[in-house]
Protein backbone atom coordinates (compact mmCIF):
# COMPACT_ATOMS: atom_id res chain seq x y z
CA UNK A 1 0.00 0.00 0.00
CA UNK A 2 2.71 2.46 0.93
CA UNK A 3 5.84 2.97 -1.07
CA UNK A 4 8.74 3.29 1.27
CA UNK A 5 12.10 4.69 0.42
CA UNK A 6 13.13 4.68 4.03
CA UNK A 7 13.46 1.58 6.09
CA UNK A 8 11.03 1.32 8.91
CA UNK A 9 11.82 -0.75 11.95
CA UNK A 10 9.05 -2.87 13.33
CA UNK A 11 7.85 -1.48 16.61
CA UNK A 12 9.68 -3.82 18.92
CA UNK A 13 8.57 -3.21 22.45
CA UNK A 14 11.79 -3.36 24.34
CA UNK A 15 10.88 -3.80 28.00
CA UNK A 16 14.34 -2.61 29.00
CA UNK A 17 13.64 0.72 27.36
CA UNK A 18 10.90 1.53 29.82
CA UNK A 19 13.06 0.81 32.78
CA UNK A 20 16.07 2.89 31.81
CA UNK A 21 16.64 4.89 34.96
CA UNK A 22 17.23 8.29 33.50
CA UNK A 23 19.12 9.75 36.44
CA UNK A 24 21.38 6.69 36.56
CA UNK A 25 21.93 7.00 32.83
CA UNK A 26 23.23 10.51 33.29
CA UNK A 27 25.64 9.42 35.98
CA UNK A 28 26.84 6.24 34.33
CA UNK A 29 26.96 7.68 30.83
CA UNK A 30 24.84 4.88 29.37
CA UNK A 31 25.12 4.97 25.58
CA UNK A 32 22.14 5.95 23.46
CA UNK A 33 23.86 4.53 20.38
CA UNK A 34 25.65 1.18 20.52
CA UNK A 35 27.36 -0.35 17.44
CA UNK A 36 25.62 2.18 15.21
CA UNK A 37 22.20 1.13 16.53
CA UNK A 38 19.91 3.33 18.57
CA UNK A 39 18.02 2.27 21.72
CA UNK A 40 15.06 1.03 19.69
CA UNK A 41 17.27 -0.66 17.10
CA UNK A 42 17.04 2.02 14.43
CA UNK A 43 19.87 3.25 12.22
CA UNK A 44 20.71 6.96 12.21
CA UNK A 45 18.54 7.70 9.17
CA UNK A 46 15.58 5.52 10.11
CA UNK A 47 12.17 6.84 11.09
CA UNK A 48 9.92 5.17 13.61
CA UNK A 49 6.88 3.47 12.02
CA UNK A 50 4.38 6.10 10.87
CA UNK A 51 0.72 5.61 10.12
CA UNK A 52 -1.56 8.40 8.93
CA UNK A 53 -5.34 8.25 8.56
CA UNK A 54 -7.45 11.07 7.17
CA UNK A 55 -11.09 11.90 7.88
CA UNK A 56 -11.42 10.04 11.16
CA UNK A 57 -13.91 12.33 12.93
CA UNK A 58 -17.62 12.80 12.39
CA UNK A 59 -18.24 16.46 13.16
CA UNK A 60 -15.01 18.25 12.20
CA UNK A 61 -14.83 19.60 8.65
CA UNK A 62 -11.51 17.84 8.27
CA UNK A 63 -9.56 15.51 10.51
CA UNK A 64 -6.54 13.23 10.70
CA UNK A 65 -4.93 10.75 13.05
CA UNK A 66 -1.20 10.13 13.16
CA UNK A 67 0.61 7.30 14.90
CA UNK A 68 4.33 7.90 14.93
CA UNK A 69 6.21 5.36 17.00
CA UNK A 70 4.39 5.56 20.31
CA UNK A 71 3.06 9.07 19.58
CA UNK A 72 -0.65 9.29 18.87
CA UNK A 73 -2.05 12.58 17.65
CA UNK A 74 -5.53 13.61 16.57
CA UNK A 75 -6.25 16.75 14.52
CA UNK A 76 -9.57 18.40 13.69
CA UNK A 77 -10.21 21.45 11.49
CA UNK A 78 -13.24 23.74 11.54
CA UNK A 79 -13.73 26.53 9.07
CA UNK A 80 -13.72 28.85 7.39
CA UNK A 81 -16.20 29.95 10.04
CA UNK A 82 -17.30 33.12 11.79
CA UNK A 83 -14.35 34.68 13.57
CA UNK A 84 -14.71 34.79 17.35
CA UNK A 85 -14.03 37.24 18.99
CA UNK A 86 -15.30 39.41 16.16
CA UNK A 87 -12.80 42.21 16.74
CA UNK A 88 -10.04 39.74 15.77
CA UNK A 89 -11.48 39.34 12.26
CA UNK A 90 -9.37 40.66 9.42
CA UNK A 91 -10.85 42.18 6.25
CA UNK A 92 -7.76 40.90 4.39
CA UNK A 93 -8.14 37.20 5.02
CA UNK A 94 -9.01 34.29 7.25
CA UNK A 95 -7.35 34.01 10.63
CA UNK A 96 -5.53 30.73 11.23
CA UNK A 97 -5.87 29.51 14.80
CA UNK A 98 -3.86 26.43 15.65
CA UNK A 99 -4.24 24.96 19.11
CA UNK A 100 -1.87 22.21 20.23
CA UNK A 101 -2.71 20.59 23.56
CA UNK A 102 -1.67 17.42 25.34
CA UNK A 103 -4.01 14.99 27.06
CA UNK A 104 -3.43 14.81 30.82
CA UNK A 105 -2.59 11.09 30.57
CA UNK A 106 -0.44 11.24 27.43
CA UNK A 107 2.96 10.80 29.03
CA UNK A 108 4.52 7.89 30.86
CA UNK A 109 5.29 10.22 33.77
CA UNK A 110 3.13 12.50 35.90
CA UNK A 111 -0.49 13.32 35.29
CA UNK A 112 -0.47 16.60 33.40
CA UNK A 113 -2.75 19.57 33.74
CA UNK A 114 -5.24 19.87 30.91
CA UNK A 115 -5.31 22.88 28.65
CA UNK A 116 -2.52 24.99 27.21
CA UNK A 117 0.71 25.87 29.00
CA UNK A 118 3.66 28.04 27.93
CA UNK A 119 5.19 25.22 25.88
CA UNK A 120 1.99 24.32 24.06
CA UNK A 121 1.15 27.97 23.40
CA UNK A 122 4.53 28.42 21.72
CA UNK A 123 4.02 25.28 19.62
CA UNK A 124 0.56 26.50 18.64
CA UNK A 125 2.09 29.79 17.52
CA UNK A 126 4.86 28.34 15.36
CA UNK A 127 2.35 25.91 13.83
CA UNK A 128 0.04 28.79 13.02
CA UNK A 129 2.92 30.66 11.39
CA UNK A 130 3.83 27.61 9.29
CA UNK A 131 0.30 27.14 7.97
CA UNK A 132 -0.35 30.84 7.38
CA UNK A 133 2.18 30.82 4.58
CA UNK A 134 0.55 27.97 2.63
CA UNK A 135 -3.18 28.59 3.10
CA UNK A 136 -4.98 30.95 0.68
CA UNK A 137 -6.26 33.01 3.60
CA UNK A 138 -7.18 35.89 1.28
CA UNK A 139 -10.09 33.83 -0.09
CA UNK A 140 -11.97 34.07 3.20
CA UNK A 141 -11.83 37.54 4.75
CA UNK A 142 -13.35 38.07 8.20
CA UNK A 143 -13.39 34.36 8.99
CA UNK A 144 -11.27 32.00 11.02
CA UNK A 145 -9.92 28.53 10.33
CA UNK A 146 -9.49 26.63 13.58
CA UNK A 147 -7.01 23.76 13.74
CA UNK A 148 -7.19 21.71 16.93
CA UNK A 149 -4.54 19.11 17.68
CA UNK A 150 -4.70 16.85 20.70
CA UNK A 151 -1.75 14.68 21.69
CA UNK A 152 -3.28 11.48 23.05
CA UNK A 153 0.05 9.82 23.70
CA UNK A 154 3.52 11.32 23.63
CA UNK A 155 6.94 9.83 23.02
CA UNK A 156 9.14 12.61 21.68
CA UNK A 157 8.41 14.43 18.42
CA UNK A 158 4.78 15.28 19.05
CA UNK A 159 4.98 18.71 17.43
CA UNK A 160 6.06 17.17 14.12
CA UNK A 161 3.32 14.56 14.36
CA UNK A 162 0.89 17.38 15.16
CA UNK A 163 1.93 19.41 12.11
CA UNK A 164 1.66 16.40 9.80
CA UNK A 165 -1.79 15.60 11.20
CA UNK A 166 -2.94 19.22 10.93
CA UNK A 167 -1.74 19.42 7.33
CA UNK A 168 -3.77 16.34 6.34
CA UNK A 169 -6.80 17.58 8.29
CA UNK A 170 -6.67 20.96 6.50
CA UNK A 171 -6.67 19.27 3.09
CA UNK A 172 -9.44 16.93 4.27
CA UNK A 173 -11.47 20.02 5.23
CA UNK A 174 -11.09 21.31 1.68
CA UNK A 175 -9.13 24.41 2.67
CA UNK A 176 -7.37 25.75 -0.46
CA UNK A 177 -3.60 25.53 0.05
CA UNK A 178 -0.55 26.33 -2.04
CA UNK A 179 1.33 23.45 -0.56
CA UNK A 180 1.16 20.76 2.11
CA UNK A 181 3.37 20.94 5.16
CA UNK A 182 5.44 18.01 6.36
CA UNK A 183 7.45 18.07 9.55
CA UNK A 184 10.23 15.94 10.98
CA UNK A 185 12.95 16.53 13.55
CA UNK A 186 16.61 15.63 13.49
CA UNK A 187 18.78 15.43 16.55
CA UNK A 188 22.31 14.99 17.78
CA UNK A 189 22.64 11.97 20.04
CA UNK A 190 25.94 10.63 21.37
CA UNK A 191 27.80 12.93 18.89
CA UNK A 192 25.86 11.51 15.95
CA UNK A 193 23.21 13.14 13.80
CA UNK A 194 20.02 11.06 13.75
CA UNK A 195 16.54 11.57 12.34
CA UNK A 196 13.35 11.50 14.40
CA UNK A 197 14.55 11.36 18.01
CA UNK A 198 12.45 9.25 20.35
CA UNK A 199 11.81 10.40 23.89
CA UNK A 200 15.01 9.09 25.51
CA UNK A 201 17.13 10.54 22.70
CA UNK A 202 15.29 13.82 22.97
CA UNK A 203 15.77 14.02 26.73
CA UNK A 204 19.45 13.09 26.74
CA UNK A 205 20.55 14.18 23.27
CA UNK A 206 22.78 17.14 22.51
CA UNK A 207 20.52 18.91 20.03
CA UNK A 208 17.01 18.74 18.63
CA UNK A 209 15.88 20.46 15.43
CA UNK A 210 12.24 20.23 14.32
CA UNK A 211 11.79 21.30 10.69
CA UNK A 212 8.61 21.76 8.67
CA UNK A 213 9.03 21.72 4.92
CA UNK A 214 6.69 22.73 2.10
CA UNK A 215 6.16 19.50 0.19
CA UNK A 216 6.40 21.11 -3.26
CA UNK A 217 8.21 24.37 -2.61
CA UNK A 218 10.84 22.62 -0.45
CA UNK A 219 10.93 25.79 1.62
CA UNK A 220 11.46 25.70 5.36
CA UNK A 221 8.23 26.80 7.05
CA UNK A 222 9.12 26.03 10.65
CA UNK A 223 12.49 25.73 12.24
CA UNK A 224 13.40 25.46 15.88
CA UNK A 225 16.54 24.27 17.53
CA UNK A 226 18.00 23.73 20.91
CA UNK A 227 21.48 22.40 21.50
CA UNK A 228 24.84 22.92 19.84
CA UNK A 229 25.53 21.95 16.22
CA UNK A 230 28.30 22.65 13.71
CA UNK A 231 27.48 23.70 10.15
CA UNK A 232 28.43 20.25 8.88
CA UNK A 233 26.13 18.59 11.38
CA UNK A 234 23.33 20.92 10.36
CA UNK A 235 23.87 20.00 6.70
CA UNK A 236 23.83 16.30 7.51
CA UNK A 237 20.63 16.71 9.55
CA UNK A 238 18.92 18.67 6.79
CA UNK A 239 19.81 15.91 4.30
CA UNK A 240 18.05 13.42 6.54
CA UNK A 241 15.12 15.74 7.17
CA UNK A 242 14.47 16.46 3.49
CA UNK A 243 14.46 12.81 2.45
CA UNK A 244 12.33 11.86 5.48
CA UNK A 245 9.87 14.66 4.66
CA UNK A 246 9.54 13.36 1.12
CA UNK A 247 8.58 9.94 2.46
CA UNK A 248 6.21 11.40 5.08
CA UNK A 249 4.51 13.54 2.46
CA UNK A 250 3.79 10.40 0.46
CA UNK A 251 2.13 8.89 3.55
CA UNK A 252 0.05 12.07 3.91
CA UNK A 253 -1.10 11.86 0.29
CA UNK A 254 -1.81 8.12 0.60
CA UNK A 255 -3.99 8.80 3.64
CA UNK A 256 -6.01 11.42 1.76
CA UNK A 257 -6.40 9.14 -1.26
CA UNK A 258 -7.68 6.34 0.96
CA UNK A 259 -10.55 8.57 2.14
CA UNK A 260 -12.07 8.10 -1.31
CA UNK A 261 -11.24 4.43 -1.73
CA UNK A 262 -12.01 3.02 1.73
CA UNK A 263 -15.42 2.07 3.05
CA UNK A 264 -16.66 3.35 6.39
CA UNK A 265 -16.30 -0.09 7.95
CA UNK A 266 -12.69 -0.51 6.83
CA UNK A 267 -11.92 2.94 8.15
CA UNK A 268 -13.38 2.19 11.55
CA UNK A 269 -11.13 -0.80 11.82
CA UNK A 270 -8.03 1.25 11.15
CA UNK A 271 -8.76 4.24 13.39
CA UNK A 272 -7.02 4.03 16.74
CA UNK A 273 -5.99 0.44 16.12
CA UNK A 274 -3.74 -0.28 19.06
CA UNK B 1 -26.75 30.34 16.29
CA UNK B 2 -26.32 27.70 13.59
CA UNK B 3 -27.09 25.00 16.15
CA UNK B 4 -30.30 26.72 17.18
CA UNK B 5 -31.56 27.12 13.61
CA UNK B 6 -30.70 23.56 12.61
CA UNK B 7 -32.14 22.28 15.87
CA UNK B 8 -35.42 24.09 15.29
CA UNK B 9 -35.77 22.72 11.76
CA UNK B 10 -34.84 19.18 12.72
CA UNK B 11 -37.04 19.24 15.78
CA UNK B 12 -40.20 19.49 13.67
CA UNK B 13 -39.14 16.58 11.45
CA UNK B 14 -38.10 14.57 14.48
CA UNK B 15 -41.46 15.10 16.16
CA UNK B 16 -43.24 13.90 13.01
CA UNK B 17 -41.11 10.74 13.19
CA UNK B 18 -41.85 10.21 16.87
CA UNK B 19 -45.59 10.33 16.25
CA UNK B 20 -45.07 7.32 13.96
CA UNK B 21 -42.97 5.65 16.71
CA UNK B 22 -39.82 6.05 14.61
CA UNK B 23 -36.36 7.55 15.08
CA UNK B 24 -34.08 9.04 12.42
CA UNK B 25 -31.69 6.08 12.59
CA UNK B 26 -34.43 3.43 12.72
CA UNK B 27 -33.79 2.43 16.34
CA UNK B 28 -36.46 1.44 18.81
CA UNK B 29 -37.08 3.99 21.58
CA UNK B 30 -35.26 1.82 24.14
CA UNK B 31 -32.36 0.71 21.96
CA UNK B 32 -28.67 1.69 22.16
CA UNK B 33 -26.58 2.53 19.12
CA UNK B 34 -23.75 0.07 18.33
CA UNK B 35 -21.21 0.01 21.17
CA UNK B 36 -17.56 -0.83 20.76
CA UNK B 37 -14.94 -0.65 23.49
CA UNK B 38 -11.19 -0.83 22.90
CA UNK B 39 -8.97 -1.60 25.86
CA UNK B 40 -5.62 0.03 26.55
CA UNK B 41 -6.10 2.78 23.98
CA UNK B 42 -3.50 5.06 25.59
CA UNK B 43 -0.77 2.69 26.79
CA UNK B 44 1.23 5.37 28.64
CA UNK B 45 -1.67 5.75 31.06
CA UNK B 46 -2.07 3.36 34.01
CA UNK B 47 -5.45 2.37 32.57
CA UNK B 48 -7.30 3.47 29.46
CA UNK B 49 -10.18 2.70 27.13
CA UNK B 50 -11.77 4.07 24.00
CA UNK B 51 -15.54 3.88 23.64
CA UNK B 52 -17.44 4.21 20.38
CA UNK B 53 -21.13 4.79 21.05
CA UNK B 54 -22.58 5.26 17.58
CA UNK B 55 -20.54 8.15 16.26
CA UNK B 56 -19.66 9.48 19.71
CA UNK B 57 -16.15 8.67 20.85
CA UNK B 58 -14.65 9.01 24.31
CA UNK B 59 -11.10 8.19 25.36
CA UNK B 60 -10.52 7.65 29.08
CA UNK B 61 -7.06 7.64 30.62
CA UNK B 62 -6.11 7.08 34.25
CA UNK B 63 -2.94 8.40 35.88
CA UNK B 64 -1.82 8.42 39.50
CA UNK B 65 -0.16 11.09 41.57
CA UNK B 66 0.91 11.43 45.17
CA UNK B 67 -0.73 14.03 47.36
CA UNK B 68 -2.12 14.87 50.76
CA UNK B 69 -5.46 13.34 51.81
CA UNK B 70 -8.50 15.54 52.41
CA UNK B 71 -8.92 16.54 56.05
CA UNK B 72 -12.29 14.75 56.35
CA UNK B 73 -10.95 11.49 54.86
CA UNK B 74 -7.39 11.20 56.22
CA UNK B 75 -7.15 7.46 55.50
CA UNK B 76 -8.42 7.51 51.93
CA UNK B 77 -7.00 8.25 48.52
CA UNK B 78 -8.39 10.97 46.29
CA UNK B 79 -10.49 10.43 43.16
CA UNK B 80 -10.51 13.28 40.65
CA UNK B 81 -12.85 12.94 37.68
CA UNK B 82 -12.66 15.33 34.74
CA UNK B 83 -14.26 15.46 31.33
CA UNK B 84 -12.62 17.43 28.54
CA UNK B 85 -14.88 18.47 25.69
CA UNK B 86 -12.18 18.75 23.04
CA UNK B 87 -12.91 21.52 20.54
CA UNK B 88 -12.09 19.12 17.71
CA UNK B 89 -15.00 16.90 18.75
CA UNK B 90 -17.78 19.31 17.87
CA UNK B 91 -18.19 22.80 16.47
CA UNK B 92 -20.20 23.63 19.56
CA UNK B 93 -17.22 22.99 21.87
CA UNK B 94 -14.93 25.95 22.35
CA UNK B 95 -11.41 26.08 23.73
CA UNK B 96 -11.09 27.45 27.23
CA UNK B 97 -11.72 26.49 30.83
CA UNK B 98 -14.24 23.65 31.43
CA UNK B 99 -17.79 24.66 30.53
CA UNK B 100 -20.71 23.99 32.88
CA UNK B 101 -21.64 21.06 30.58
CA UNK B 102 -18.19 19.49 30.94
CA UNK B 103 -18.29 19.93 34.71
CA UNK B 104 -21.76 18.41 34.98
CA UNK B 105 -20.68 15.44 32.84
CA UNK B 106 -17.60 14.81 34.97
CA UNK B 107 -19.53 15.10 38.20
CA UNK B 108 -22.29 12.73 37.08
CA UNK B 109 -19.75 10.07 36.06
CA UNK B 110 -17.92 10.63 39.35
CA UNK B 111 -21.12 10.36 41.38
CA UNK B 112 -22.02 6.93 39.98
CA UNK B 113 -18.57 5.50 40.65
CA UNK B 114 -18.25 7.13 44.06
CA UNK B 115 -21.68 6.32 45.45
CA UNK B 116 -21.48 2.68 44.32
CA UNK B 117 -18.26 2.43 46.40
CA UNK B 118 -16.62 0.17 43.81
CA UNK B 119 -13.12 1.46 44.55
CA UNK B 120 -11.72 0.88 48.02
CA UNK B 121 -10.23 4.32 48.57
CA UNK B 122 -8.57 3.13 51.78
CA UNK B 123 -6.22 1.01 49.68
CA UNK B 124 -4.87 4.15 48.04
CA UNK B 125 -3.34 5.33 51.32
CA UNK B 126 0.48 5.35 51.32
CA UNK B 127 1.31 6.68 54.81
CA UNK B 128 -0.10 9.23 57.24
CA UNK B 129 0.77 12.21 55.06
CA UNK B 130 0.53 10.71 51.59
CA UNK B 131 -2.18 9.09 49.53
CA UNK B 132 -2.51 8.15 45.87
CA UNK B 133 -4.53 10.57 43.77
CA UNK B 134 -6.47 8.73 41.07
CA UNK B 135 -6.93 11.02 38.06
CA UNK B 136 -9.79 9.76 35.94
CA UNK B 137 -9.87 11.86 32.77
CA UNK B 138 -12.25 11.47 29.88
CA UNK B 139 -11.55 13.12 26.54
CA UNK B 140 -14.48 13.49 24.18
CA UNK B 141 -13.01 12.98 20.70
CA UNK B 142 -16.22 13.00 18.67
CA UNK B 143 -19.64 14.21 19.78
CA UNK B 144 -22.84 12.69 18.51
CA UNK B 145 -24.88 12.75 21.68
CA UNK B 146 -25.18 10.81 24.94
CA UNK B 147 -21.75 11.55 26.32
CA UNK B 148 -22.91 10.54 29.83
CA UNK B 149 -23.19 6.85 28.98
CA UNK B 150 -20.12 6.84 26.74
CA UNK B 151 -18.01 8.49 29.45
CA UNK B 152 -19.20 6.09 32.16
CA UNK B 153 -18.43 3.07 29.98
CA UNK B 154 -14.98 4.42 29.14
CA UNK B 155 -14.29 5.15 32.81
CA UNK B 156 -15.43 1.69 33.92
CA UNK B 157 -13.38 -0.20 31.33
CA UNK B 158 -10.30 1.92 32.10
CA UNK B 159 -10.74 1.38 35.86
CA UNK B 160 -11.03 -2.39 35.38
CA UNK B 161 -7.70 -2.40 33.51
CA UNK B 162 -5.88 0.01 35.81
CA UNK B 163 -2.51 -1.05 37.19
CA UNK B 164 -1.43 0.38 40.53
CA UNK B 165 1.91 2.17 40.31
CA UNK B 166 4.90 1.18 42.41
CA UNK B 167 5.52 3.72 45.16
CA UNK B 168 8.90 4.14 46.87
CA UNK B 169 9.59 6.71 49.58
CA UNK B 170 6.45 8.63 48.70
CA UNK B 171 7.32 8.78 45.02
CA UNK B 172 5.75 6.96 42.09
CA UNK B 173 8.08 4.85 39.98
CA UNK B 174 6.45 5.34 36.59
CA UNK B 175 6.47 2.34 34.27
CA UNK B 176 6.42 -0.15 37.18
CA UNK B 177 3.31 -1.61 38.72
CA UNK B 178 2.38 -3.63 41.78
CA UNK B 179 -0.89 -5.17 40.59
CA UNK B 180 -4.37 -4.27 39.54
CA UNK B 181 -6.61 -1.67 41.11
CA UNK B 182 -9.40 -3.37 43.05
CA UNK B 183 -12.74 -2.65 41.41
CA UNK B 184 -15.61 -4.45 43.09
CA UNK B 185 -18.45 -3.80 40.68
CA UNK B 186 -19.55 -2.28 37.41
CA UNK B 187 -21.62 0.88 37.25
CA UNK B 188 -23.47 1.80 34.08
CA UNK B 189 -25.62 4.79 33.25
CA UNK B 190 -28.56 5.03 30.91
CA UNK B 191 -29.50 8.42 29.56
CA UNK B 192 -32.92 9.29 28.19
CA UNK B 193 -34.26 12.25 26.26
CA UNK B 194 -37.86 13.35 26.54
CA UNK B 195 -39.17 14.97 23.39
CA UNK B 196 -42.84 15.88 23.19
CA UNK B 197 -43.74 13.20 25.69
CA UNK B 198 -41.71 10.47 23.93
CA UNK B 199 -38.89 8.90 25.94
CA UNK B 200 -35.79 7.95 23.97
CA UNK B 201 -32.84 5.93 25.25
CA UNK B 202 -29.34 6.93 24.10
CA UNK B 203 -30.21 10.20 22.31
CA UNK B 204 -28.12 11.28 19.32
CA UNK B 205 -26.95 14.88 19.01
CA UNK B 206 -29.98 15.73 16.84
CA UNK B 207 -32.30 14.26 19.44
CA UNK B 208 -30.47 16.10 22.22
CA UNK B 209 -30.87 19.40 20.41
CA UNK B 210 -34.62 18.76 20.24
CA UNK B 211 -35.16 17.35 23.74
CA UNK B 212 -37.12 19.06 26.50
CA UNK B 213 -35.68 17.01 29.35
CA UNK B 214 -32.82 14.65 29.94
CA UNK B 215 -32.47 12.01 32.62
CA UNK B 216 -29.42 9.94 33.46
CA UNK B 217 -29.78 6.94 35.79
CA UNK B 218 -26.74 5.12 37.16
CA UNK B 219 -27.24 1.44 37.99
CA UNK B 220 -25.20 -1.26 39.68
CA UNK B 221 -26.69 -4.73 39.98
CA UNK B 222 -30.39 -4.10 40.55
CA UNK B 223 -29.95 -0.81 42.44
CA UNK B 224 -29.89 2.76 41.20
CA UNK B 225 -26.69 4.51 42.30
CA UNK B 226 -27.02 7.98 40.80
CA UNK B 227 -29.43 10.20 38.93
CA UNK B 228 -29.27 13.52 37.15
CA UNK B 229 -32.05 15.37 35.42
CA UNK B 230 -31.11 18.02 32.90
CA UNK B 231 -32.77 20.89 31.05
CA UNK B 232 -35.93 22.79 31.87
CA UNK B 233 -38.57 20.20 30.94
CA UNK B 234 -40.35 18.01 33.47
CA UNK B 235 -40.93 14.32 34.11
CA UNK B 236 -43.91 12.64 35.74
CA UNK B 237 -43.48 10.17 38.57
CA UNK B 238 -44.77 7.37 36.28
CA UNK B 239 -42.19 8.25 33.66
CA UNK B 240 -39.40 8.19 36.23
CA UNK B 241 -40.25 4.64 37.31
CA UNK B 242 -40.68 3.54 33.71
CA UNK B 243 -37.17 4.85 32.92
CA UNK B 244 -35.74 3.27 36.05
CA UNK B 245 -37.04 -0.11 34.86
CA UNK B 246 -35.48 0.38 31.43
CA UNK B 247 -32.16 1.50 32.95
CA UNK B 248 -32.08 -1.60 35.16
CA UNK B 249 -32.95 -3.83 32.20
CA UNK B 250 -30.18 -2.23 30.10
CA UNK B 251 -27.55 -2.57 32.84
CA UNK B 252 -26.85 -6.23 32.03
CA UNK B 253 -26.45 -5.46 28.34
CA UNK B 254 -23.97 -2.64 29.01
CA UNK B 255 -22.01 -4.75 31.52
CA UNK B 256 -21.49 -7.31 28.76
CA UNK B 257 -19.94 -4.66 26.54
CA UNK B 258 -17.74 -3.40 29.37
CA UNK B 259 -16.63 -6.89 30.37
CA UNK B 260 -15.89 -7.69 26.71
Amino acid sequence: MMVSSMNQVSETQNPKLLKVDFMAKKKDGLKLIVDGKRLDGRAADQLRPVRIEAHVLNDANGSAYVEWGKNRVLAGVYGPQECIPKHDASPYGALIKCRYTMASFCSLEEHGRSGPNRRSIEISKVMTDAFKSVIFTEYYPKTQIAVFVEVLQSDGGTRCAAINAASVALVDAGIPMRDMVTAVAFAKVDDQIVIDAAKEEDNFGQADVPVAIGANSKEILLLQMDGILSKEEMQQGMEYAYSAAEYLHRLQKDALERVFTTTAQEKKETFLRM
Amino acid sequence: MMVEVLGAIKKETLKAFLVKQERFDGRKFDEYRPIEIQQNAAPNAEGSALVHLGKSQVLCGIKFGVGAPYADTPDEGVLSTMVELLPLASFTFEPGPPSPEAIELGRVVDRGIRSAKIIDMGKLKIDDEHVLMLYLDMYVLDHDGNLFDACTMAAMRALLDTQLPKVEEGKIIFGEHTGKLDVSGIVTTSTFAKIDGSLLLDPTLDEQLAMDTRLTIGVMGDKAVSMQKGLSGALTREELFQLLDIAKAKHGELVKYINL
